[in-house]
């Protein structure tokens, strides 16, 4: 039991933590917001340093219910850097918006979320996979329409919540059904029973409890609530929703899909497939008539799950290895990329969201605009950035799993995708100021995030593949 | 020299230099720029005085370990060993040719240029397949920029088509380049050059990399984005387009398709050699008339780039050489005719054909330069342009005498198109009062078209010191492709014996 228990730090350390915090958040008040981001940051980086512990090489806590792997560990680290990150991001922008001030609860509900996504990408069990799961989502419910007064933001907290549980339901029919066939919740005797023969129901199963998946990590045809979503949330909150729980989902999606129903791959691939082909198309060519930069990186996020399902559905372990390297180069672009739209203000310092304000940005703030060009080309997938790494290494193992169909129509449809990320340095580098420009923020922690991205993004980066690809296969092999 | 990674440094110094022109004024910025790709002549002089002629095919080779997927090798043979002359060449011309004509953005501008100049050094040197698909690919970013910032009214458009149109063939090679990855398990260049990859999917590989190198090349039909970024470009974005990044196609041939898939390149050269031989003769026409001499300059180079794949498909020594000097020679050549367009573009800011004229009268040191770049376009004798097109056309007819003889109208067409845009722009009357008062040659103008003009003789006159050092690698890529050589229909063939007359004997 201990052993377990300390599997499961991490866990530990982030529920107590936020458990605490939401105590003295309860009694300090407004006044406590800042010490509590800080403590939650820390808290963040103490579940990390947990991991180093039996918590990434544990093996099986809990009889089976919960996995303390490398692929765990890998994931974990990714989803907390992100969280850290929305963290960090919040006070500046929730100083300018009418009213609606940082609160207290924000980074709790983070820290809940994180705990929630940890469990996921960890479960070794149905039943833990979606407790987890919904731990992660009601925070972000919450979270999504954290600005209270906006009548978006409420929007997008309304639409999140009524679709993600209807995409909750649809998990857990197919939960129910996976386990009325199998006879159990457990991955291993659920992949011995997709093993044991063709059974209709468990096939049903299988494919609603992937539909269910591909919900939450918007895949198409799944994916109708992610602009409007990603559009009225926060922006900090729409930076998160677009990094760790796309992680965590991804992470999921891959355990589930090698760890339980492993044998029964055959079925699996045509539905990853599809969703995968799906989503790079429908994401490349509804993101061309955007005009908000927010939405614009909403459908990118979309378009994005693609090429990550392209990894998924070579369903070896190189190509569970390319998923978390392009999941890592992802998160930090996306991030990136938020980061640089929470620059976005205008003279009075109310933030802007349209893709025609950046217009000149190359003149008036010419480190962002190089920033920015930067995380566009490397999503676009153009080397020497690492975008294109990424997509070479989910290429790369689709390839040698045979589907060279995929890569053909992947590749053709990224080139549609490149469309529109130069379409943003085209206003970025093309077209004359309007105005004179975003002001100045002179936010150390955000300056300093961004130019860390740029560089991690940049041919610099070049020097993390190799540690990199250690890290990513050491974690792949361990679900296999 | 050997084991002084001195491709590296050529790589490492305009890369250094790019980032500290974005911290400088722009005087500093354009002195940094031009010391940097002059260090860089300086080196790949060196390069070509230590490379040893008759020696190993990949000299200079270094290796400095794994990056990621892909080896950080370099080294060069002696195709790429010219190709890299030309780039560092042509480089320092382009800085000098923007040296007025670029007044926004100067640093940029330089950085951009001498990030150009990396990626194509890296490309000519890469020894890893994928990295030398990095650093082709990469290219297409600092050109993305360099049409949509600095170009002219409609750069926003031929910018994206530049773009996308060139993506999208590389994506296709990049599959084709994973399938041979995984079928060898190697990424390095020279063993796959040694592979033979079965028949059957050597067709797709070669489609694969023909829709990249097509594009590239630019090969008809797929050239019109060549025409519209050439006109928008500044002008030595145009040089550095014409000059060194459609020979990025003309190599990629050269070093992938042909080598490695020799019998489907052999299977598929009536493909190539149909194209081309349309694009001599179509693009030679769409030139006779245009009205903008950009536009002129840039279908001129579609069909010289034509007159570079039938000989690279000729499957025999004259051929490819003559392809190579054929790629030498436009580089020079063009750039050196878009360097003349944008001497009266700097004047007259028009490249409008009709609204100069008579030129010879008063910008006599520029109508000598211009003309004789024009004879050079054209392939006089004495011309670097008259080797490339004897050699390219002589290895062609053994193979095919019907594209042969149409390819060679393209000389007479070239002649017909470079001439009457010589006739119209520096001949005549000078009746317009605005050409009238241009002033000749600035001693800046005369200092960047002499040098390309005493190389462009050289290679007329003695082309062996531009042979020599890729006469190896000729012969080895001739005896690696014998096996699938197609017959030709220029071989004699036995002639059937006279029937004796019959001597009137009596039946």
């Amino acid at each position: 039991m201990t052993d377990s228990l300390m599997m499961v730090l991490p866990e530990e350390i982030l529920s107590i933590g936020s458990i605490v915090l939401m105590l003295i958040a309860a009694w300090g008040g407004q006044a406590s917001t800042r010490m509590i981001s800080w403590v939650a940051v820390a808290v963040l980086a103490g579940a990390t340093i947990a991991l180093l512990g039996p918590a990434s090489s544990g093996g099986v806590a809990f009889d089976g219910l919960f996995r303390a792997d490398a692929f765990a560990a890998f994931s974990k680290v990714l989803i907390y850097g992100a969280t850290a990150v929305a963290i960090l991001l919040a006070p500046r922008f929730f100083k300018q918006t009418s009213g609606d001030d940082l609160r207290p609860e924000y980074p709790v509900l983070l820290l809940l979320s994180a705990c929630g996504m940890g469990m996921m990408v960890s479960a070794g069990d149905l039943l833990v996979l979606y407790v987890g799961l919904e731990l992660q989502s009601l925070a972000a419910y919450v979270l999504a329409s954290f600005m209270r007064r906006d009548t978006r933001s409420a929007e997008a907290g309304l639409k999140y919540f009524v679709l993600g549980a209807l995409a909750s339901g649809i998990l857990l029919y197919g939960i129910s059904l996976v386990y009325g066939f199998s006879g159990s919740t457990v991955f291993p005797q659920i992949a011995t029973a997709y093993g044991a023969g063709h059974s209709l129901g468990l096939v049903f199963g299988l494919v609603f409890v992937f539909a269910g998946l591909a919900f939450k990590i918007s895949a198409v045809p799944f994916h109708m609530w992610t602009p409007d979503v990603y559009e009225g949330a926060p922006t900090p909150v729409t930076a998160f929703f677009a990094s760790a729980p796309k992680v965590a989902a991804m992470g999921l999606a891959v355990r589930v899909a090698v760890e339980a129903m492993g044998p029964a791959v055959d079925q699996w691939r045509q539905i990853v497939i599809f969703a995968s082909l799906a989503s790079i198309i429908f994401g490349a060519v509804a993101a061309i008539g955007q005009t908000n930069v927010k939405r614009l990186l909403a459908y990118s996020s979309i378009n994005n799950v693609g090429f990550v399902l392209v990894g998924l559905a070579a369903g070896t372990q190189a190509g569970v290895a390319a998923v978390l390297f392009y999941l890592t180069v992802y998160v930090v672009m996306t991030l990136g990329s938020f980061l640089v739209v929470l620059q976005m203000r205008d003279a009075e310092g109310q933030p802007v969201e349209t893709i025609a304000s950046l217009s000149g940005m190359s003149r008036t703030r010419p480190g962002l605009a190089l920033a920015m060009a930067i995380f566009m080309f490397s999503l676009a997938g153009i080397p020497p950035l690492l975008g294109f790494n990424a997509k070479l290494a989910v290429f790369d193992a689709a390839t040698a799993a045979g589907l060279y169909p995929l890569a053909v129509v992947g590749f053709v449809a990224s080139v549609i995708g490149a469309y529109y990320y130069l379409r943003v340095v085209k206003v970025m580098y093309f077209d004359e100021p309007v105005d004179a420009g975003f002001p100045k923020s002179g936010d150390i922690v955000e300056g300093g995030l961004i130019t860390a991205a740029a560089v991690f993004v940049s041919p610099i980066g070049w020097l993390l593949l190799a540690p990199l690809g250690l890290a990513t296969m050491a974690a792949a092999r361990s679900l296999f | 020299m050997s084991g002084f990674p001195i491709l590296s440094l050529m790589l490492a110094i305009p890369t250094v230099a790019a980032v500290g022109c974005l911290f400088l004024s722009p005087a500093g910025a354009r002195w940094l720029a031009l010391i940097a790709t002059l260090v860089d002549f300086v080196l790949g002089i060196g390069l070509w005085a230590n490379f040893d002629i008759g020696g190993a095919q990949w000299q200079f080779v270094e290796n400095a370990g794994s990056v990621g997927v892909f080896d950080w090798k370099l080294g060069i043979d002696g195709f790429a060993l010219m190709l890299i002359m030309l780039s560092v060449f042509l480089m320092p011309i382009c800085i000098g040719a923007s040296w007025v004509a670029i007044e926004k953005r100067v640093q940029e501008y330089m950085a951009c240029f001498l990030i150009t100049e990396v990626l194509m050094i890296g490309t000519f040197a890469a020894q890893d397949l994928l990295l030398f698909y990095i650093f082709f690919e990469a290219g297409l970013i600092p050109m993305y920029l360099i049409i949509g910032i600095w170009g002219g009214a409609n750069r926003i458009y031929a910018s994206y088509k530049f773009f996308l149109y060139t993506l999208l063939g590389s994506l296709l090679m990049l599959v084709a380049m994973l399938w041979m990855i995984h079928y060898t398990g190697t990424t390095d260049i020279p063993t796959l050059l040694k592979t033979d990859f079965p028949r059957q999917v050597q067709t797709w590989l070669w489609l694969a990399f023909f829709a990249s190198f097509a594009v590239k090349m630019p090969m008809w039909p797929v050239h019109t984005w060549l025409p519209d970024a050439h006109v928008q470009a500044p002008t030595a974005g145009s040089v550095i387009l014409a000059g060194v990044l459609l020979k990025l196609g003309g190599y990629g041939f050269l070093r992938f398709s042909v080598p490695m898939f020799p019998e489907a390149s052999s299977q598929l050269t009536w493909l190539i050699l149909a194209l081309s031989a349309v694009a001599v003769v179509y693009t030679s026409l769409v030139a006779l008339v245009q009205s903008d001499m950009k536009k002129l300059i840039a279908y001129s180079s579609v069909a010289h780039m034509a007159i570079v794949t039938i000989g690279l498909f000729a499957f025999n020594q004259q051929g490819i050489e003559g392809a190579m000097v054929m790629m030498l020679s436009h580089g020079l050549v063009s750039g050196a005719l878009f360097l003349c367009v944008g001497v009266i573009y700097d004047r007259l800011h028009t490249r409008e054909i009709d609204r100069y004229g008579g030129l010879a009268i008063n910008m006599p040191r520029y109508a000598v330069l211009f003309l004789f770049f024009t004879m050079a376009s054209i392939g006089l004798p004495g011309t670097s342009g008259f080797v490339a097109e004897f050699l390219s056309l002589m290895g062609t007819y053994q193979v095919s005498t019907v594209a042969t003889a149409i390819c060679t109208t393209g000389i007479i067409l070239g002649a017909a198109y470079m001439l009457y845009l010589y006739r119209r722009v520096v001949f005549g009357d000078l009746t317009k009062d605005d050409v009238r008062v241009m002033p000749d040659l600035s001693l800046r103008e005369i200092a960047l078209l002499a040098p390309v003009a005493a190389v462009v003789l050289w290679m007329g006159v003695y082309p062996e010191s531009f042979l020599a050092p890729m006469r190896g690698d000729v012969a080895t890529l001739v005896a690696r492709v014998d096996r699938a050589k197609p017959a030709g229909d220029s071989l004699p063939t036995a002639g059937h014996a006279v029937i004796p007359a019959a001597h009137g004997e009596a039946r």
